[in-house]
C-alpha cells in the first residue's frame, strides 16, 4: 500500500518493542461481540491508473461549464479564475497544514488570513471580518444567532428575496432555540417591500435580513432598510451571495449593515457541484467579541518581530465549551486562501472591471431577451448579473429545449417560488460572450 | 541533536503585507475585451447605490502575487515537510491523486443546479460514497451534507432533538464526558441543550455507573468520543448504550477518532445511533490550514426520516436528489455538501479498499503504541495502558526542572517536527497528545522519539535552551496576550506624515 510505509517486517520490529505478540493484542480492549469478523463490504482496491479512469468516466457523465453554455447562477457563479490560484494553493505548506495553532511555524497561513480579513473588510466596508465560515447559508444562520445574542430578542424579519436555501438553513438553526420568523415580500421592482418590513419590525426584532444583490439579482437600497431596522433597535444583516458585485456596488458597511454574511464562492472558487465554498462573516468592532469563528491578529514575538496569531479565542468552543459564540472549528481556510489570491490578483481595478463586465453582459442579455416573443422582464428594479425572465411556455419546457442546443438556460423559479412559476432566473457573467447571449436569445425564439 | 532531523533556518525571505507593496495602476489580471455595449455603470444602477473604488485594495502584478504566497508558504509547516503528530487531528498523508481528481472539469466545473440528468456522475459518486461510509460505520443511512466535524455534530444533535420531539418531548440535557472535544458541548448548546458533564473513571474511560447516576428521562442522549481523547477505547460502550437506551436516550459518537478502528469494529454494532465522520482526518483529505473539511453523519434507520434534505437515491439506473422527507430537520447548508472534499474521500476509499483501510487502522495503532512504549520513562504517562491511535503523556517529570509542556512543544520545532496537541484533553494536566497515523515510517517515528528523548535530557541539563525555544523558525514565541488585549485584526493605511 503506497500510503503506508511500514512493511510487515517493520511492524514486527515495532510489535516486539511494544512487547505484544500480534497486532490483535492491541485491540484486545474492543469487546469480542462487537468486533467485525469479516472484511468490509466495499469494492477492492484499485490501482492509481484504474481509479483515475473510473473517476474520469464519472466526471464525463456530468455537464460542465466548458462543454455547455451556462446561464446558471443562483448562489454559484461561473467566473474566470487565474491559473496561479491552482498552483499556489497546491503548495504542500498551505495544503497540508493544520489549523495554525503553533504560530511560529504557521506564519504563512496566518499572514494570508490576516490579509483575507483585511480584504473582506475593504470589500464590504465593515470593520472586522473573521477568517471564514463554512458557506453562505450557514454563515447567514450564524449571523441571525449572533443578532439574537447581541439584542437578546427572539424575532427575525427576513426578506423573501433572500436565497431560498439560505432561508431554509436559517430556519433549521433557529428552530433549535425557538426563534420566530416573519417574511417580507417583494415589490414589482423585485426589491424587499420596505413598507411591509416596517410593519413587521418591532421591539422584539433581533434583526432584519436582506440579500444584496438579492436572489432575483435586483440591487436593494440597503440604507433605507438599515434605517428601518435601527429605528426599532434591530440589527441589519446583509447576505451577499455574489461578492464580485462589490467591485461596483456601495458596500453594506456604508449603508448601515451591522453584520455581513455570505458566500465567497464567486471570488475564484470552483463551482464543484456545490462545495466546498466559503462563508463570509464581517461585522462592526463593537460586536467583535460576539462573533463566531476564527480571528487572526497581529502581534510581536519576544524579539519585537511582527507576526500573527489566532486570537480572541475566549469566544471559541475549545476554551468556552458550551458558552462559546458558536460550535464552529474547522472552517474553510484553503478556500479563503483562494479568495485572497483572487482578490489580490484582480486587485483594485480588476475586481471593478470584472464587476462591470458582469453588469454590462447581463444588461445586454436582459435587453436582448426582453425583446424575444413570449419573454418579458418580471421586475423593474436595477439588476447586477442576474435577472428574472417571465416566459409564456412552461419554464421546464423552455429549459429542455435549450439543452438540446447545449445551453443551460437558467433556473426554473417554480422550484422555490410558486408565485413565480412562469419565471426563469438568468445569470450572465464575464464568461458569457456576446455570441453566447445571442445563441440563447435565438434558441428562445428571438431570431437575428 | 545528532541523529535526528534538524530544523534549519535555511533561506527564508521576509515578505511584507500585500497592502504595503505594488504601485497605482499595476495589474495582475487579464480579462477578455468586452464585446457588448460599454455602458457606464451609472446608466444601469442608480449612482447612490454604487461605490467609488475599493480603498486599500492591492495593485500588484502576477509575479508579485506568486512570489508573495510562495515566500509566505515557506513559513509554514505541513505534512509534506515532515511528521505532524497532532493528537485527535489524524494528520495523515494527503494523496495528490485525490487533488487531481477533484480538478477534473466534470467535477470542478459542474454547477449544483444543473439538471439531474446531466449530473449523474456526481450523484453516483455521492450515492456510492454513502454506501461505503454506511458499511464502514455499520449504519443504515449517511447524510453527506455537513461541512466539517463540528457541523456534523450539530446535525447529529439536531437529529436526536427531532427524534425526541416527534415522540412529544425534545428533552433538556445531553451527557458529555469531561474528556470530550470542546465542539461537543458547544454543538449541544447551539441546539438549546443543557450539558451535563460525566467524569471519566480511574482507567481513563467512562464507567456505566457514572452514566446511570445522571441518566433520566430528560436526557436526550450522550455524546461519546470513541476511542476517547486519551486514545483509549471506551470498552464499556455497549453497557453504556444499554443504560442510555433504557431511558429512551440516544447515543451519539464523535467519530473524530475513527481512524483507530476502521474495518476492525463498527460504531453501529456497539449500540451507537449516530456518528459524524471527519473526512479530513480519517479519509485523508487535506486540512488546508483549517479547512475545507466535510462531516458526513451516519445514522441508524430510526433517525433517517429526520435526515437533512436532500438525500441521494438510486431509482433503477438513475440517481436523484430527494427533497421529500416530511420529518426532515431541513437543510443544514446550501446545495449538497462539500462535494469536492467528499470526492477526495471517495478516491481514498477506492484506493485502499477493505484490506487497505483495515491495514491503515492497524498500523496507526502499532505506531502509536510504539511511541507510547519508547517514550515511557522519559515522559510521564498518566494512563499506563495500551492505546489506540494516539497516546497522551504529560510534563510531570519535567515540571520539577521548570520545563513545561509548552516548552517541550516549542523545542520540537527546532528538531524539525510539528508539536503534538498540547493541554488537551483537559483532564490531563499539561497533556502532550501524540497521534502518528499510519502514513509515517518507523525511521521517521524513531527520529521523533530520539528528539523527544533529547528534549527530556535538555530539560534536566539546559532548561533555558528549552524554555527559549523555538530558536530556528522565522519568528519566536508570540505575545498572545497583547494580541487579545489590543486586537489588530486588519491592516489599515498609516496616517499621513507618520
Amino acid at each position: 500500500m503506497r500510503y503506508i510505509p511500514n512493511t510487515d517486517a517493520d511492524c514486527r520490529q515495532m510489535l516486539d518493542a511494544i512487547g505484544v505478540r500480534s497486532v490483535g493484542d492491541l485491540f484486545a480492549d474492543i469487546p469480542g461481540a462487537v468486533r467485525l469478523k469479516r472484511p468490509l463490504r466495499i469494492p477492492p482496491a484499485l490501482s492509481e491508473a484504474d481509479l483515475a479512469k473510473h473517476l474520469r468516466s464519472l466526471a464525463a457523465k456530468n455537464a460542465d461549464a466548458d462543454r455547455y453554455v451556462s446561464f446558471l447562477g443562483a448562489g454559484c457563479y461561473n467566473h474566470f479564475t487565474p491559473a496561479i490560484i491552482g498552483h499556489l494553493i497546491s503548495r504542500g505548506e498551505f495544503l497540508t497544514a493544520y489549523t495554525p495553532y503553533q504560530p511560529e511555524i504557521s506564519q504563512g497561513t496566518l499572514q494570508a488570513m490576516y490579509e483575507y480579513q483585511t480584504l473582506i473588510c475593504q470589500l464590504t466596508g465593515m470593520e472586522v471580518s473573521n477568517a471564514s465560515m463554512y458557506e453562505g447559508a450557514s454563515a447567514t444562520a450564524e449571523a441571525i444567532l449572533m443578532a439574537h445574542r447581541v439584542t437578546g430578542r427572539n424575532e427575525v424579519v427576513v426578506a423573501r428575496s433572500v436565497h431560498p436555501e439560505y432561508r431554509q438553513v436559517t430556519h433549521t438553526y433557529a428552530r433549535q432555540i425557538d426563534l420566530t420568523f416573519h417574511e417580507v415580500g417583494f415589490t414589482p421592482a423585485g426589491t424587499a417591500d420596505l413598507k411591509q418590513a416596517k410593519a413587521l419590525l418591532g421591539d422584539r426584532t433581533a434583526c432584519l435580513v436582506v440579500q444584496n444583490p438579492n436572489f432575483f439579482g435586483v440591487v436593494e437600497d440597503l440604507a433605507e432598510l438599515g434605517e428601518a431596522a435601527h429605528a426599532v433597535g434591530a440589527l441589519l444583516v446583509v447576505a451577499v451571495a455574489e461578492p464580485v458585485s462589490l467591485g461596483l456596488l456601495k458596500p453594506p458597511g456604508e449603508c448601515g449593515a451591522d453584520i455581513v454574511a455570505g458566500e465567497g464562492q464567486a471570488l475564484g472558487v470552483p463551482m464543484s457541484f456545490g462545495g466546498p465554498y466559503l462563508g463570509l462573516f464581517a461585522t462592526q468592532e463593537k460586536f467583535m467579541r460576539q462573533m463566531p469563528g476564527r480571528l487572526v491578529g497581529a502581534t510581536q514575538d519576544r524579539e519585537g518581530r511582527t507576526g500573527y496569531v489566532l486570537t480572541l479565542a475566549t469566544r471559541e468552543q475549545h476554551i468556552r465549551r458550551e458558552k462559546a459564540t458558536s460550535n464552529i472549528c474547522t472552517s474553510e481556510a484553503l478556500i479563503a486562501l483562494i479568495a485572497t489570491i483572487y482578490m489580490e490578483t484582480l486587485g483594485k481595478n480588476g475586481l471593478k472591471e470584472v464587476a462591470l463586465q458582469n453588469l454590462r453582459n447581463a444588461a445586454y442579455a436582459k435587453e436582448r431577451l426582453a425583446k424575444v416573443r413570449g419573454c418579458s422582464l418580471k421586475f423593474s428594479g436595477p439588476t447586477f448579473s442576474e435577472f428574472v425572465l417571465q416566459v409564456k411556455r412552461k419554464p421546464a419546457d423552455v429549459l429542455r429545449g435549450l439543452l438540446r442546443k447545449q445551453i443551460i438556460g437558467g433556473l426554473d423559479l417554480s422550484r422555490f417560488y410558486p408565485e413565480l412559476k412562469d419565471c426563469l432566473l438568468v445569470c450572465v457573467t464575464e464568461q458569457n460572450s456576446r455570441e453566447e447571449i445571442e445563441a440563447l436569445a435565438k434558441a428562445m425564439g428571438g431570431g437575428r | 541533536m545528532s541523529g535526528t532531523t534538524v530544523g534549519t533556518r535555511g533561506l527564508v525571505f521576509n515578505e511584507p503585507l500585500i497592502f504595503e507593496q505594488g504601485s497605482p495602476g499595476r495589474e495582475g489580471y487579464s480579462l477578455p475585451a468586452s464585446d457588448v455595449p460599454e455602458k457606464k455603470a451609472e446608466r444601469l444602477i442608480p449612482k447612490k447605490l454604487l461605490r467609488d473604488e475599493i480603498p486599500g485594495f492591492p495593485e500588484v502584478s502576477e509575479v508579485d502575487v506568486v512570489r508573495h504566497f510562495t515566500r509566505m508558504s515557506q513559513w509554514n509547516y505541513g505534512i509534506d515537510l515532515g511528521f505532524y503528530p497532532l493528537g485527535s487531528c489524524t494528520m495523515k498523508y494527503n494523496p495528490r491523486m485525490n487533488e487531481d481528481m477533484a480538478r477534473l472539469p466534470g467535477f470542478a466545473r459542474a454547477h449544483p443546479y444543473q439538471p439531474e440528468a446531466l449530473s449523474q456522475g456526481a450523484l453516483q459518486l455521492l450515492w456510492e460514497l454513502e454506501q461505503y461510509l454506511a458499511e464502514i460505520c455499520g449504519m443504515d443511512r449517511v447524510s453527506l451534507q455537513p461541512s466539517a466535524g463540528a457541523h456534523g455534530e450539530l446535525t447529529g444533535i439536531m437529529l436526536i432533538r427531532a427524534y425526541h420531539t416527534s415522540k412529544g418531548n425534545p428533552r433538556k440535557k445531553i451527557l458529555i464526558p469531561d474528556s470530550a472535544h470542546g465542539t461537543n458541548p458547544a454543538s449541544s448548546a447551539v441546539c438549546g441543550y443543557q450539558v451535563i458533564p460525566v467524569k471519566s473513571g480511574a482507567h481513563g474511560v467512562v464507567e456505566p455507573q457514572a452514566v446511570a447516576e445522571v441518566m433520566d428521562d430528560e436526557v436526550a442522549g450522550i455524546m461519546l468520543t470513541n476511542p476517547n481523547t486519551l486514545g483509549i477505547f471506551e470498552d464499556y460502550i455497549v453497557d453504556i448504550a444499554k443504560i442510555v437506551h433504557g431511558k429512551g436516550g440516544q447515543v451519539y459518537c464523535d467519530g473524530a477518532n475513527l481512524n483507530a478502528f476502521v474495518g476492525i469494529a463498527r460504531p453501529g454494532d456497539m449500540g451507537i445511533d449516530v456518528i459524524q465522520l471527519n473526512v479530513h482526518k480519517t479519509f485523508s483529505t487535506p486540512h488546508g490550514g483549517g479547512g475545507p473539511g466535510a462531516g458526513p453523519v451516519a445514522m441508524k434507520r430510526h433517525l433517517a426520516p429526520f435526515s437533512p434534505v436532500p438525500t441521494v437515491e438510486k431509482k433503477g439506473n438513475q440517481f436523484t436528489l430527494n427533497y421529500d422527507l416530511p420529518k426532515s430537520i431541513g437543510k443544514v447548508r446550501s446545495f449538497y455538501g462539500s462535494f469536492g472534499v467528499l470526492l477526495r474521500a471517495y478516491t481514498y476509499i477506492r484506493t485502499l479498499g477493505p484490506t487497505g483501510l483495515r491495514r491503515a487502522a492497524e498500523v496507526a495503532v502499532i505506531n502509536a503504541n510504539y511511541i507510547l512504549t519508547q517514550l515511557k520513562g522519559a515522559y510521564h504517562l498518566p494512563y499506563d495502558r495500551y492505546c489506540k491511535h494516539e497516546c497522551v503523556f504529560d510534563d510531570a517529570l519535567q515540571v520539577p526542572d521548570n520545563v513545561k509542556t509548552l516548552d517541550i512543544a516549542k523545542r520540537l520545532m527546532d528538531y524539525g517536527f510539528h508539536p503534538p496537541t498540547i493541554y488537551f484533553p483537559l483532564i490531563v494536566h499539561g497533556a502532550l497528545m501524540i497521534e502518528p497515523t499510519e502514513t509515517e515510517s518507523k525511521e521517521t517515528i524513531d527520529q521523533f522519539i530520539a528528539a523527544m528523548q533529547a528534549i527530556a535530557r535538555e530539560a534536566k541539563e539546559s532548561g533555558d535552551l528549552v524554555r527559549g525555544a523555538p530558536h530556528y523558525p522565522r519568528v519566536g514565541r508570540m505575545d498572545e496576550t497583547k494580541a487579545a488585549r489590543q486586537p489588530n485584526l486588519r491592516w489599515r493605511p498609516k496616517p499621513p506624515g507618520s
